[in-house]
């Protein structure tokens, strides 16, 4: 602003109201030409609603736009685009069923000749070292491929306001700096970037100023330089963080969950097969199995829960019993829960109540079904005890599971395994997309249940979770299982380079920087 | 088989299958952009008897397949102001629909009842559409000619223009498109009409083309057959062609066993009759097993869209 040319984009007094809340309460800030502004805030803080606003998909009820120092009304995401606003979503706004390059085109506002475009792309992902095959259809590739496609989109329209969304919740250590080499060669440029985020750290190596929303307010902004990740998530949530109590000389116990020689064909067309998988999980014990999404770990949590019955019985004892030929429901029976990636869907029925969805996994084990017949008393004081335990913000038992936001549904679907006692938890992106306070409690779940002695399976692409979380991590890749290592004094850029397989680029490691800082803090 | 019959089949085969191919088409850019329009039926009832009166009124064919379309048209824009704007459900109200139509067009059909109408045939010269061997290319009615064109213009429209990829994309994720900025329930608001169209026409083509006279219920569930074709032939217009053809060929053969008797005696007639349903479920679900994996239906298919704002 002391340069004297006007601000990129400048926000004064933006409201807006939806049926009983306000999501947005006179939020001004601005974003320098060249910055790299992050908007930090919780799940619900209103960082959402208002970039949608910014790019037009939303009207804001009152308050002022200002673009290079003139009003402006944007009325539709076309309008956000003619003035240079490109933006990358959270949940992607792609066509799974259409080719990469028919995404890409639909992102385009006029139409070009498919071979004037088909050269754009190719020059857009060799200036920024993007790689994507433009005929793929979008339901083969990885989350981290299907991220580079929204990256391409917004870069091909050389926008001059990039918003990113939680960009990089899905990618290795390695593909995280090069995006930041990529964010940092725009911002060099002059294109100014709005940067949404949970990861502290990464605001911090990133980021030139902060914004931070609460309850739909701007609540501080500050140099995220001269911070702390830690008084930054303070600022964020309004109260001291809580701390992860994880006892330090905790002993493992018998083994409870051993898994020997595991193969599995792939299922489906885009599966992944399971290689000559072995790994031993011991009572108090949280093992971590890292990697890039689409290695393999939606596979092993299938065969781990029992979803997907194969191999030999023996490839999976529980306890001293042989359980790889059973099924979920009698794994669970005896003492396996186990957590999927997807919650609306897979781990919970979305337009079920949070009761009948407890009578889906916890029947059994607590007794809520007799003869037959549903007892629906059983189902809701359960469901409440879930609720009480595990703080879940929801309207009570009767609420259904997809009125819930992300984070309060993830803490309920914890709660409703982990208080079934389970011996054996396996759970896979335990945080993903789940603000800061909630992350924070399912991961002290996660380490009591450790404490009182189940052993616990933790799949995740977040690296610092598993760091911060783990006793022991393994690196899944192309369906092989690394050898397991201590997290105390793990080497992360072999961790890095395990996840990258036998595509990493060794020469990429050199530039990975450790944060020592976020390893034994908690994971924000 | 001698040659003058092989043709006499194929005439009336294609015949027969044309305003299925046509309703089916329609339906096919419905359910692309993600509307499950089940009133294909009623529409056509409605394209029927307009159409009929039309024609019977003017003595001007053309006049009764325009008025046809017209008809299926305003039909079709009762339920896309239904589902798409007030968001009601899209299989109710397709259902619905289907009742109107039939209901419409038996009120607004009483007095055409028995009156007999001119066929619509085809406008090449008779030394060609009469020709015994030239008249398998030349003899038909335009309406043949325009459902082929239709299927070529259909897979054009879909997979080489960007308005199909606009109409693929907010078929197959809606709230992805209205991210992106394209007019979700406009586009469909768009497609539903086209499709009350076709149908609109298919239904003409039941007079003008086949029973030249206005009888209740004249689509005889047609409709439905077209419905299933596009679930059959997994949204692909090349499949809807075949499907479409092969159930006109098995309601041919109908026709000519009963004439033919011997070994076809055999069979009851009621056999022959569910045949062609039968066969054209049996080939596409042939078709559509091999095409592993999805089934090619549009992701958001019969879902309303309600944008946040």
């Amino acid at each position: 602003m002391s340069d004297g040319a006007p601000n990129r984009l400048e926000l004064s007094g933006i409201v807006k109201r939806f049926p009983g809340v306000l999501a947005n309460d006179r939020v001004s800030f601005a974003v320098r030409p060249g910055q790299i502004h992050a908007l930090l805030g919780e799940n619900g803080a209103g960082k959402s609603t208002l970039v949608k606003m910014i790019y037009g998909i939303m009207q804001p009820d009152a308050g002022e736009m200002r673009w290079d120092g003139e009003p402006v009304t944007v009325s539709n995401p076309k309008a956000a685009r003619r003035l240079g606003i490109g933006m990358v979503f959270q949940h992607f706004s792609l066509f799974e069923a259409l080719t990469v390059f028919e995404n890409i085109a639909l992102g385009m506002d006029a139409s070009i000749p498919a071979r004037d475009l088909e050269s754009r792309i190719r020059d857009v992902m060799k200036t920024y070292g993007l790689t994507l095959d433009p005929h793929r259809q979008v339901t083969t590739l990885s989350v981290g491929e299907r991220q580079r496609i929204e990256i391409v989109r917004a870069l091909l329209l050389n926008p001059r306001l990039l918003i990113m969304d939680e960009p990089t919740s899905v990618l290795t250590p390695q593909e995280v700096e090069q995006l930041f080499v990529v964010l940092r060669q725009l911002a060099a440029e002059g294109c100014s970037i709005l940067y949404i985020s949970h990861k502290l750290h990464e605001i911090k190596a990133l980021c030139d100023e902060a914004t931070i929303l609460r309850g739909g307010r701007v609540v501080d902004t500050c140099d995220p330089k001269a911070e702390t990740s830690r008084s930054m998530a303070e600022k964020m949530i309004g109260a001291g963080l809580k701390v992860i109590s994880k006892p330090a000389g905790r002993e493992k116990g018998r083994e409870r969950l051993v898994v020997q020689h595991l193969s599995i064909p792939a299922i489906g067309p885009f599966g992944v097969s399971l290689k000559d998988i072995s790994f031993a999980v011991h009572a108090g014990e949280v093992f971590g199995i890292a990697g890039v999404a689409g290695n393999g770990q939606n596979a092993l949590l299938l065969a781990l829960s029992g979803e997907e019955v194969a191999g030999e019985s023996d490839m999976i004892v529980l306890d001293d019993m042989p359980i790889a030929r059973l099924k979920a429901r009698a794994r669970r029976l005896k003492g396996m829960a186990s957590v999927p990636e997807e919650r609306n869907g897979h781990a919970a029925v979305p337009d079920f109540t949070l009761a009948d969805n407890s009578v889906l996994t916890a029947r059994d084990r607590i007794g809520m079904v007799i003869s037959g017949l549903i007892r629906p008393r059983m189902a809701t004081s359960y469901t409440g005890r879930v609720i009480d335990t595990f703080a879940v913000k929801t309207t009570g038992t009767k609420s259904t599971a997809g009125s819930l936001s992300g984070g309060n549904l993830q803490k309920y679907i914890m709660g409703r395994e982990i208080l079934q006692n389970p011996g054996v938890l396996v759970v896979s992106q335990p945080t993903w997309g789940v603000d800061a306070g909630a992350a924070a409690a399912i991961h002290q779940a996660i380490i009591d249940l450790a404490e009182a002695g189940s052993a616990i399976v933790v799949i995740s692409q977040d690296l610092d979770e598993l760091l911060s979380l783990c006793d022991t991590l393994a690196v899944i890749n192309e369906g092989r299982l690394s050898r397991p290592m201590a997290v105390k004094g793990a080497d992360i850029e072999e961790i890095g380079l395990l996840m990258g397989g036998i595509h990493g680029d060794p020469k990429a490691t050199e530039t990975v920087h450790v944060h020592p800082e976020n390893v034994h803090a908690p994971a924000p | 088989m001698s040659v003058d019959l092989v043709i006499a089949i194929v005439i009336t085969l294609i015949g027969a299958s044309t305003p299925i191919l046509i309703a089916a088409l329609g339906e096919l850019v419905v359910e692309k952009s993600g509307v499950l329009n089940l009133g294909v039926e009623g529409m056509m009832l409605c394209g029927a008897v307009v159409g009929f009166a039309a024609a019977y009124t003017t003595g001007n064919p053309w006049l009764g397949v325009g008025a046809g379309a017209l008809a299926g048209m305003l039909a079709s824009m009762i339920f896309a102001f239904l589902t798409l704007t007030l968001s009601s459900n899209q299989v109710a109200t397709g259902l619905a629909l289907t009742i109107f139509g039939a209901g419409f067009s038996a009120l607004f059909g009483q007095p055409y009842t028995g009156k007999p109408l001119e066929l619509f045939r085809s406008v090449f010269p008779p030394d060609l559409s009469m020709h015994p061997i030239l008249k398998v290319i030349f003899g038909y009615s335009p309406l043949v000619y325009f459902s082929l064109i239709m299927v070529v213009a259909v897979w054009f429209f879909l997979q080489r223009t960007r308005a199909g990829l606009i109409l693929r994309a907010v078929g197959e994720s809606d709230i992805s498109a209205h991210s992106i900025g394209y007019p979700v329930i406009g586009v469909r608001y768009m497609a539903v009409a086209f499709g009350g169209a076709m149908a609109g026409i298919a239904g003409a083509c039941f007079p003008l083309l086949l029973t030249p006279q206005w009888v209740e219920r004249l689509t005889s569930g047609r409709g439905w057959i077209a419905l299933a074709l596009v679930v059959f032939a997994a949204w692909k217009p090349g499949r809807l062609l075949i499907g479409a053809y092969l159930f006109g060929l098995i309601a041919t053969m109908e026709l000519y066993a009963k004439a033919a008797g011997g070994v076809f005696r055999v069979l009851p007639s009621e056999l022959w009759a569910s045949l062609p349903y039968l066969a054209t479920i049996v080939v596409l679900v042939l078709f559509s097993l091999r095409a592993r994996g999805s089934t090619g239906a549009p992701a958001c298919l019969g879902k309303p869209f309600v944008p946040a704002n």
